[in-house]
């Protein structure tokens, strides 16, 4: 099979999704998943601690998963590691056959679940990036050489909904730049974000997989709008008569598939713990 | 300046338990204008520690804690020190370092140092600088990202702020939006990493 660096190359729709490493060390429910994913999807992000919630290794889970047969992307964020252990962890990714890399900010400690925690932030994603850039030339920030050097597919994350979105936009070629080889989104709702943000990005060089997310209730959905997540008021609406939440989530996920699927680089399936219906899903869209 | 908060007083009473006899430095500068260490509060606390049934051997506000020529001249020789169990010292970490650094008395910190911060008016206080040993201050329109972003980036957002406002607080202006607003040109320039042998801790800086 391609591998996502290939596909990413080629006019290949990419189809990603993403798994939660649990906390704790029990990870039969996610290979299960991830069993279901295989053939289905290009990549399958594994989340770094996402909303700053711990959680096991995402290296761990990439490397299980490549066992498995399935093409990881390790989310590395710049919140728990300083230099020195992201270096670290990008060799140990690359020696292990990971070679997909999200690279991201990460949710703020304040936000998760060790609030008391120390944030690091020692690089930011941009000069993340030129490391792992740097890595790849045989040596490491300190200028000094590598014995071997790694190979990576670099990805970095962009916001539609983010206002100005100009400067967004900046911060997308300024990633380019720095080594990004595509874009993972935040997720989008409505079509009109969708449209302006594709419009802004039409010059870019690069892939961009929008990000789409599973509405499994009404809570999450209005928790998602008072984050700045723009969520139409007709889906609020439908997720709060039905009696079926995650019938009628699956049910907009698919609408929103139609009707973008011809209109972007791929898309970004992010299920929140029901990866199991992914497959659903992408066949009600007709996607595989 | 330093601001800083006065620590709640169960635990100053704590810290003072089984000593009966103390003796309160305040400080002139810092916690006297964020008013948590000056005269003002000195008497307050005097007053409030009579009540437990302390003795006060005395008070002193200081012109400046933090710097040993104050501390010889004004305090050191106070005979009443001998006479106490304890100095009370409401001025940051550097204000009771230095003093028992010069004096050999038990201290308790009476204050919480939190940051160097400007002063909008009294009780409301905004951090703007965090000692960096690099100023960047001319690149960024004169907005300080490395403390005034929550994530200390140099090279524009990150995606989690909403309306122009932080991810970890929705009354915190996003700095990020406040330089945007002012140069409204792309961030193009790249910053390098941080060079933080700059700002080794503990600092030291010895000119002659």
């Amino acid at each position: 099979m391609a591998r996502f660096s290939e596909k990413l190359k080629s006019k290949k729709f990419i189809i990603t999704c993403e798994l939660f490493p649990p906390k704790g060390t029990d990870l039969r429910s996610l290979l299960k998943k991830a069993e279901a994913l295989k053939g289905i999807v290009d990549g399958v992000n594994v989340t770094d601690s996402q909303r700053a919630i711990m959680r096991i290794s995402p290296l761990a889970v990439c490397h299980m998963l490549r066992e498995k047969d399935l093409e990881p992307i390790f989310q590395l964020t710049c919140r728990d590691r300083n230099r020195i252990a992201l270096e670290s962890d990008l060799l140990g990714a690359s020696a292990l056959g990971i070679e997909n890399i999200l690279i991201l900010s990460g949710d703020h400690p304040a936000v998760g679940d060790h609030p008391e925690a120390k944030p690091v932030y020692d690089l930011d994603p941009i000069q993340l990036l030129k490391t792992a850039r740097t890595l790849e030339g045989g040596e490491d920030l300190a200028g000094r050489r590598l014995k071997g050097a790694p190979r990576f597919c670099l990805g970095a994350v962009a916001n539609p909904s983010f206002k100005p979105l100009e400067l967004q936009i900046s911060m997308m070629e300024k990633k380019i730049q720095a080594g990004a080889e595509f874009f993972q989104t935040q997720p989008i709702f409505d079509l009109r974000t969708f449209k302006i943000f594709k419009e802004k990005i039409s010059n870019l060089e690069t892939k961009v997989i929008i990000g789409i997310f599973l509405l499994k209730s009404l809570k999450m959905a209005q928790l998602l709008d008072e984050m700045g997540l723009k969520i139409p008021k007709g889906y609020l609406k439908r997720l709060e008569k039905t009696k079926d939440p995650l019938k009628e989530g699956m049910d907009i996920i698919v609408d929103l598939l139609k009707n973008i699927k011809n209109e972007c680089d791929g898309v970004h399936l992010m299920a929140l713990g029901k990866e199991e219906h992914i497959p659903e899903i992408l066949k009600r869209a007709e996607m595989v | 300046m330093i601001i800083s908060e006065q620590k709640p007083r169960e635990e100053i009473l704590g810290m003072l338990r089984g000593k009966g006899r103390v003796f309160i430095v305040g400080c002139a500068a810092c916690a006297t204008k964020c008013r948590t260490g000056g005269e003002d509060e000195v008497k307050e606390m005097k007053r409030e520690l009579k009540k437990e049934g302390k003795k006060i051997t005395g008070t002193m506000v200081l012109d400046t804690p933090c710097d040993e020529r104050m501390v010889k001249r004004d305090l050191s020789h106070l005979p009443s020190l001998k006479d106490s169990d304890s100095l009370l010292v409401m001025a940051c970490g550097v204000g009771v370092q230095t003093i028992g650094k010069l004096i050999a008395r038990p201290l308790v910190p009476a204050l919480n140092p939190l940051f160097v911060g400007t002063t909008e008016r009294i009780g409301r206080y905004y951090e703007y600088c965090s000692l960096c040993g690099d100023c960047l201050l001319d690149g960024f329109e004169g907005l300080c990202p490395l403390t005034r972003c929550a994530k200390g980036l140099l090279n524009g957002p990150c995606g989690g702020g909403v309306d122009g406002k932080c991810e970890i607080d929705d009354e915190l202006d996003c700095v990020w939006a406040l330089i945007h607003e002012k140069t409204k040109n792309p961030f193009k320039t790249y910053y390098e990493p941080r060079d933080y042998k700059k700002i080794l801790m503990p600092g030291k800086r010895v000119v002659r």
